[in-house]
């Protein structure tokens, strides 16, 4: 079986699988110790580092309503809204993760906000078509995995900071597929993303 | 036969490699790294910051245009954390510069944890910022 969830050149979701839970219930699993481990860690400082979680947690609330409000926007082919609600799901799991993650350091994990402001993201690029909405969704990945490199030396545990860059890593997947879709060139230079 | 650069008069020495290194790395630590920066490249420097940033709307973070020149802390349509809200200063070059840093350094105990470690991209995206009236 594969697990490939995008094509190379496009997204003619034919042939393609979506994946996710098997990865969810890892991620949790992960998250879980490493949550109870840092609790415990005599140099870490938990409370520093939920902060920092409930910026992750908001952008990822962020990317979860962006999709919704892309989804709905009836500018998505098929093909690509399957896609879209793919990345959306991957989005979700990782704001379960980081809100268990939160919870168990003795955080309280932030709120979402109202669809209505997460639509204020959208409209202010004005899509109006399904290229500009792909357009969004990878400036705003990108953006993501930017963050998530960024805050990596900010993490009071080392194994919070690990997770940060897996989180990384999964939006430079949705980066590369995205620009990939829309026949942009990836980045010309190594090192391109982080801070 | 040439001669040994150490022993020419010290106007005429040429500089060394190490030198110019070192040189380069005093600028790019100075405290004053920030001046200088260019507002276009610092445009697309800005790409590192729009996961949470934007520079009109508040999103995970405030909204960007007015920041230089504005108290921290300070738009009343934005909820900060309260060591921001407390900080007590106003953003100017020099303090951003120190923000983009290392944001905990400068406030502990605000929500940002991102790091811009590239002196000369902490320039750019300053100057940039500085055209966000």
């Amino acid at each position: 079986m594969t697990n490939t969830l995008i094509q190379p050149r496009g997204f003619d979701a034919g042939r393609r699988k979506t994946v996710l839970s098997a990865s969810a219930v890892a991620l949790l699993v992960g998250f879980d110790a490493l949550a109870a481990r840092t609790a415990k860690a005599a140099s870490s400082d938990p409370k520093k580092d939920v902060g920092i979680l409930n910026t992750a947690l908001g952008l990822e609330q962020e990317a979860i309503g962006v999709y919704q409000v892309g989804a709905e926007s009836g500018l998505l082919s098929a093909g690509t809204l399957k896609v879209a609600v793919a990345f959306q799901s991957q989005h979700k799991e990782h704001a379960a993760a980081l809100e268990a993650t939160i919870r168990k350091l003795g955080g309280t994990a932030v709120a979402a906000k109202g669809k209505d402001e997460y639509a204020k993201v959208v409209m202010a690029a004005g899509p109006k078509n399904e290229a500009d909405v792909l357009k969004l969704a990878a400036r705003l990945e990108k953006g993501a995995a930017n963050a998530y490199i960024g805050v990596i030396p900010s993490f009071s545990d080392p194994m919070l900071a690990q997770v940060s860059a897996r989180l990384a890593a999964d939006e430079a997947m949705h980066f590369t597929a995205l620009q990939t879709a829309l026949g942009i060139a990836l980045p010309g230079n190594a090192l391109s993303f982080g801070g | 036969m040439r001669q040994d650069p150490a022993e020419q008069p010290p106007a005429a020495r040429r500089p060394t490699v190490a030198a110019v290194l070192s040189l380069a790395l005093a600028t790019a630590v100075s405290p004053t790294a920030w001046a200088g920066g260019d507002p276009a490249k610092g445009a697309d420097v800005y790409d590192k910051c729009i996961a949470c940033h934007s520079p009109s709307l508040n999103r995970i973070g405030p909204r960007h245009q007015g920041v230089v020149g504005r108290t921290a802390g300070g738009l009343t349509d934005f909820a900060y954390s309260p060591a921001l809200k407390k900080a007590g200063f106003v953003w100017d070059e020099a303090r951003l510069d120190q923000w983009l840093t290392n944001p905990e350094k400068l406030v502990p105990g605000n929500r940002m944890g991102f790091r811009l470690q590239d002196p000369a991209q902490r320039a750019d995206v300053i100057a940039y910022l500085k055209t966000l009236k």
